[in-house]
């Protein structure tokens, strides 16, 4: 295959310790310790009154990150297509159906329902931000990150003029959370442009490798990378913190790994 | 101008097969689509109490998952793997990876709801004390999304790039789009797409609760119509490069793939379809087709009152109102995330025979909809079909097929 090329523009991060890019940048540098505090989850001030008011966690969670990257690139997100990837969706109203369905009364909300759908962020981030570009939403269980990236760079490279990529995860409630075990809410965004764009952060280069996964040093943090799929994409924010040029290899199916050559 | 996403790399669709309550395999949904044959029939399913029809598929909890992969064992799954043993189509898989090597065979399958069924009845039997799930609930096997193709890949022993889309209701006609770039990239040499939904309680409690079902089979673009009838379905096809010689003189084509977003509603489509026009204009674009050389177009078509009447106008908009048209989902039900692997494997059934299959239970079109829809079936040569799949959310997706020659 030829390498998949792009320029990446702009990154969200949210996690647990995790506020922003910045904030994540200087951890990963080693210029700020890491605290392993719950994920903050800012309202989305970006939604109209009725849609915010319907955003469970995880709405809020892939809006902030896209958000972060939208304004690090000054990009339009009219103009965007979009790519959201998660493996598991929004787990505190997939309980709350789940509990309705197994009780005598089986009526569930509305709301909830066309909330259970798993493109349900890709839906609020269009309505939000009036895009009306394509949008796919994808699940590969903990290969998540490395499915959205892929499907992202493949959209570039067919001509998209720039995609922004959205991975995220939250933790389900007990029971479910006992058979899946996601700590806390964690996502990271790119928003990504051909390569030798202006204003670019790095150039990215992508390729389908069977060499073992980057992990990080610090223990904390690869128990993070190991228990939320979309932190599994955090040794290649290590590599753009670190402003060198470095292959990463990212999870992504089995014994395929991404090979994602950074240059700064 | 919409940005060129969908590649022009000529794909065929080498093999490909359909299970739905018209029953499984190839054969049994052609039957039923020339005897105007619907599948629907009142909801019996589960525990299930809801006034409505269903598109139920005949046989599939006794289907038995191989002993290595029962921890992927849901009704999902076991529709999945009914799906795969019809008409050859695992044996047509096993070949292609066997030529272009296992790496390089992908698997994009649409769901929507995937093993969730296993979830909701194992919410019945949690612990009385610890409040627990049962010890033989697997939900990787199961409830998460990625089950589906997980299993498919481990059963045919695929190692491709691969990846659930869940788009809701246009989930498995976006899978032909990461399927078709994957190979224009040269990443894969083949890919198998598709897309399985089971029954569920989720969406027939949930469509009810939106107050989206019908209490009689379905009837799209019916004066009458009251809303949809819920299906279920595994449909599949196997996409590869057209070969440069010895290619098949009459193999079907896809020869172009148009999305959209609707930025509207949560639920509700576009009152103007003005995104469900757009991904059928990007398709038209992606094929480098002009509106009047679509001879048929299977529409989404639910028999919702708002969906009819949005997609009547973007097809209107865009076609006007001679293009012959229907929806099949009077017949198949509304089978979800599979509705549009399913719809584009009967637009291929359509392509072969000519047969443009008329609209079920359909007894007087809405005088406001304009569309040219046939509620008998017709037969005249056909080059080149449109098929409209609408989600959730407002993840549209338009599939454009059409005959080598």
């Amino acid at each position: 295959m030829t390498p998949l090329i792009a320029s990446l523009q702009g990154v969200g991060v949210l996690g647990p310790g995790f506020d922003n890019w910045a904030c994540t940048a200087a951890i990963l540098r080693h210029e700020a310790a890491y605290q392993a505090l719950a994920t903050l989850l800012p309202a989305p001030g970006v939604l109209p009154s009725a849609e915010r008011r319907r955003a469970g966690r995880i709405i809020k969670l892939a809006l902030a990150v896209g958000a972060e990257a939208l304004a690090q690139a000054g990009a339009d997100a009219r103009t965007l297509p979009t790519v959201f990837s998660s493996s598991g969706g929004d787990g505190d109203n997939c309980h709350e159906i789940c509990m309705t369905l197994a009780s005598e009364d089986r009526q569930i909300s509305p709301t909830r329902f066309h909330n259970s759908v798993h493109n349900a962020a890709s839906g609020y981030w269009s309505i939000a931000y009036g895009c009306t570009r394509p949008s796919t939403s994808l699940c590969a269980g903990d290969a998540s990150f490395g499915a959205g990236l892929l499907e992202a760079m493949a959209q570039l490279a067919c001509g998209a003029e720039s995609v922004m990529v959205l991975a995220y995860d939250a933790d389900y409630p007990q029971p479910l959370r006992a058979t899946r075990a996601i700590p806390d809410a964690f996502a990271i965004a790119l928003l990504l442009a051909p390569a030798q764009s202006e204003r670019a952060l790095a150039q990215l280069q992508l390729e389908l490798v069977g060499e073992s996964p980057t992990t990080l040093n610090d223990p904390q943090l690869e128990a993070l990378r190991l228990s939320i799929p979309a932190a599994r994409g955090l040794p290649l924010l290590e590599s753009l913190a670190l402003r060198r040029a470095a292959v990463v290899y990212l999870d992504y199916l089995d014994s395929t790994r991404l090979a994602i050559g950074v240059s700064v | 101008m919409l940005a060129a996403m969908s590649p022009a790399v000529p794909l065929q669709l080498t093999r490909f097969t359909a299970t739905s309550c018209l029953g499984s395999g190839l054969a049994s949904s052609r039957a039923a689509l020339e005897q105007q044959r619907s599948g629907l029939a009142p909801c019996r399913f589960e525990s299930a109490r809801l006034d409505t029809y269903i598109g139920e598929v005949p046989g599939v909890d006794d289907v038995k998952l191989p002993s290595r992969l029962q921890r992927f064992d849901c009704r999902n799954n076991r529709l999945a793997l009914l799906g795969l043993q019809q008409d050859n189509f695992e044996a047509a898989v096993r070949t292609s990876a066997a030529r272009w090597g296992h790496r390089r065979v992908g698997v994009f399958l649409g769901t929507s709801t995937s093993g969730i069924l296993s979830t909701e009845i194992a919410f019945r039997r949690l612990d009385p004390v610890t409040g627990a799930l049962p010890g033989d609930f697997h939900y990787l096997g199961s409830h998460n999304s990625f089950s589906l193709v997980d299993f498919v890949r481990r059963y045919l022993e695929l190692e491709g790039p691969a990846g659930t889309v869940c788009t809701a209701c246009s989930s498995s006609a976006k899978v032909f789009a990461t399927a078709q770039r994957l190979i224009a990239l040269d990443l894969i040499d083949a890919a198998l797409v598709g897309g399985v939904d089971s029954l569920c309680l989720t969406t027939l409690y949930g469509f009810h609760s939106l107050q989206l079902t019908s209490a009689a089979p379905c009837r799209p673009f019916d004066a009458a119509r009251d809303g949809l009838s819920i299906g279920e379905a595994a449909a599949y096809a196997l996409l590869e490069r057209v070969p440069g010689s010895n290619a098949e003189p009459d193999s079907i084509r896809l020869l172009g793939v148009g999305e959209s977003s609707d930025a509207y509603h949560m639920s509700s489509p576009h009152p103007e379809g003005t995104g469900a026009r757009s991904a059928m204009q990007a398709a038209l674009t992606a094929a480098h087709a002009t509106p009047a050389e679509i001879d048929y177009i299977n529409l989404h078509g639910t028999g919702t009152p708002s969906n009819d009447s949005a997609e009547d106008r973007a097809v209107t908009a865009l076609f006007g109102a001679a293009t012959p048209c229907s929806s099949t989902k009077g017949a198949t039900g509304h089978a979800l995330g599979a509705a549009g692997a399913l719809e584009a494997v009967l637009c291929a059934l359509t392509l072969q025979s000519g047969l443009m299959p008329g609209g079920l239970n359909t007894r007087q079109q809405d005088p406001r909809l304009k569309v040219n829809y046939l509620t008998a079936n017709r037969r005249a040569p056909v080059r080149r079909v449109l098929s409209n799949s609408f989600g959730f959310g407002g993840a549209n997706c338009a599939l454009l097929f059409g005959r080598a020659a």
